[in-house]
């Protein structure tokens, strides 16, 4: 590892055209197959650009003593897109998506470059976490261990298990965040599930420091987690919209899956130029 | 067995810092006591979070640090069968899960604490190596060897406590995949692991006494089996017998039979194994395995003996 940069201010116009630009690559991509959780990708393009671009840290050689971990495996396309502008995926890899001869699938697979772990089956990211936060500590590393989760997700009993562990055992290299989109492939959350919220108070009471903001506004999301005191594992719970930035898409389940056909494609090109004005 | 293997696996971690041991609310006393207190940022409860314990294992080897998962068996491995599979398995991760009290040794806990198809679970998963040693000594042997191999996860599937050791004349060492020959003989061949080598003894002496020459093999490697150890046990014995401590599909009794279908095998083949049933009787856990037929004057009868 060489020269570790740590970003002291974040550049939100430029974080806003990246987050435009890895819309239309995944819209892009969404053309050659038939799925790939563009909805999921969207609602979490904001946090996660923020997360490698703002607060991991970087050496000049382009390796992190950061991890990241996308616990919400079918929301990958995004990490995908991302590690494909750094040069960690080829365009090649991104161009055979879901292809016979690709090696990248719907969900992250441990191995491919950039991928720190196999993610897909909802609530086993956190525990993972865990896992790789004590061994950084153990080896007496100060590695911070991103990780984004879903709401859906944090449903799982397993979820919990891990809040619980981290915070017990003092992981304060931990930075999680919750893609609350308020969206599951049944409907609603508020309306499925209302004792799911409030969400923040949950893990809070479990001993995590928290932070609330709009997961779509760049600035914000940077500046709730670079003010977190570090004392403590740190969850943001950031309001999404599932489908951010095409109309047809947000907040209609259908395309936490499916692909836009040729019209709707268009459709959603001339909504992202709009959304970037 | 449980303090051999804690005994063990302090001595790893003494040697090696990137030795964790993950347990849920279980801990085996003796050993596992000096490991606590010498290594406290290495020994973590989860308390009862069994799928926590597999996944925090996962995180540390995905840092390549070399974790144990502790507790009784059937939490071990049935409780968070998921993460065992999708975490361990899948990313092909040096975890170690061990199975305490594996098999039906929990007699009077009832049908929630005794595994009866687990070396047909672990087995079904792709990478999953298991190992289940007959005695403490070999406790000891498949301790260190978990502690040190980097193939991939591996179900180990142990004992209690107060077990006798059967292997210190041995014949073979231990090798991982590969059969042990704790006695070897020509004309009958008794197959087995776990602490079941003590009716596999008892049977042997039996055998003894009527003038008949017995091998008694200790099958510890499962998962990969050792075919052509099998293949050559069939082929040298006139009589072989398999005694598990595990229902009939998916451990040692089926897999010798098709090893010896596949190889023409021509001498008799007789297996004991638990009943694909659920046990809701109590007692002692030889009156469950008796329950199940596994008992000198069951099994004497069936091979012929009595």
């Amino acid at each position: 590892m060489n020269k570790v940069v740590r970003l002291n201010s974040f550049d939100v116009k430029a974080a806003n055209t990246r987050c435009l630009r890895y819309r239309r690559r995944i819209l892009d991509i969404s053309q050659q197959v038939g799925a790939l959780h563009i909805g999921s990708a969207y609602s979490c393009t904001e946090i996660v650009d923020c997360m490698y671009h703002g607060l991991m840290r970087r050496g000049l050689d382009g390796t992190s003593p950061d991890t990241f971990l996308m616990s919400k495996g079918h929301g990958c396309m995004i990490q995908y897109v991302i590690l494909e502008e750094h040069g960690v995926l080829g365009r090649q890899d991104l161009d055979r998506y879901c292809k016979p001869d690709g090696r990248l699938g719907v969900h992250p697979d441990y191995g491919n470059p950039g991928i720190e772990a196999s993610t897909g089956s909802l609530g086993h990211g956190l525990s993972m976490t865990v896992g790789m936060a004590l061994a950084e500590r153990g080896r007496k590393t100060d590695g911070i261990i991103y990780v984004v989760l879903s709401d859906g997700e944090v449903q799982e009993g397993s979820t919990w298990e891990a809040v619980m562990m981290a915070s017990s055992l003092g992981c304060s290299n931990i930075v999680a965040a919750v893609d609350n989109n308020d969206f599951q492939s049944l409907g609603r959350t508020s309306e499925t599930h209302p004792s799911f919220y409030p969400l923040a108070e949950k893990f809070a009471a479990f001993g995590w420091e928290t932070a609330e903001t709009d997961g779509h506004d760049s600035a914000a999301i940077f500046a709730a987690i670079s003010s977190r005191s570090g004392r403590k594992p740190f969850m943001l719970c950031a309001k999404t919209t599932k489908g951010k930035g095409v109309s047809y898409m947000e907040n209609v389940p259908i395309w936490h899956y499916r692909s836009p056909n040729k019209q709707e494609y268009q459709q959603a090109t001339v909504e992202l130029e709009r959304m970037a004005v | 067995m449980r303090n051999t293997f804690s005994e063990a696996l302090y001595q790893a971690a003494s040697a090696n810092p990137d030795v964790y041991i993950v347990v849920a609310d279980i801990s085996p006393v003796g050993s596992m006591e000096k490991f606590s207190k010498q290594y406290p940022e290495r020994f973590i409860n989860v308390g009862v979070a069994e799928q926590s314990m597999i996944g925090i294992c996962a995180g540390l080897a995905l840092k390549g640090c070399q974790p144990f998962a502790y507790t009784i068996a059937t939490f071990a491995l049935y409780r968070p069968f998921e993460m065992v599979r999708d975490d361990l398995c899948y990313q092909n991760l040096p975890v170690t899960v061990v199975g305490m009290g594996a098999g039906i040794i929990y007699s009077t806990l009832g049908g929630t604490h005794h595994t009866q198809e687990d070396i047909a679970i672990a087995g079904a998963i792709p990478n999953m190596q298991i190992i289940a040693p007959c005695d403490p000594a070999e406790c000891t042997q498949a301790t260190r060897y978990c502690a040190a191999q980097k193939k991939g996860p591996i179900y180990l599937r142990i004992g209690k406590a107060g077990e006798p050791n059967y292997t210190d004349k041995a014949i073979d060492p231990w090798v991982f995949g590969k059969l042990r020959y704790i006695k070897r003989g020509s004309d009958v061949c008794i197959l087995s692991y776990g602490v079941i080598m003590q009716k596999a003894m008892q049977l042997a002496a039996r055998f003894e006494a009527t003038g008949k020459s017995v091998s008694v093999v200790s099958c510890h490697t499962l998962k990969p089996l050792d075919i052509d150890g099998i293949a050559d046990a069939l082929a040298r014995h006139k009589h072989v017998v398999v005694i598990e401590e595990h229902a009939p599909q998916g451990g040692l009794a089926p897999r010798t039979k098709q090893i010896a279908w596949d190889t023409r095998a021509t001498c008799r083949l007789d297996t004991f194994t638990l009943q694909d049933a659920f046990i809701h009787n109590y007692g002692s856990h030889d009156d469950l395995l008796s329950a199940h037929g596994i008992d000198m004057a069951q099994m004497s009868q069936r091979v012929g003996l009595a």
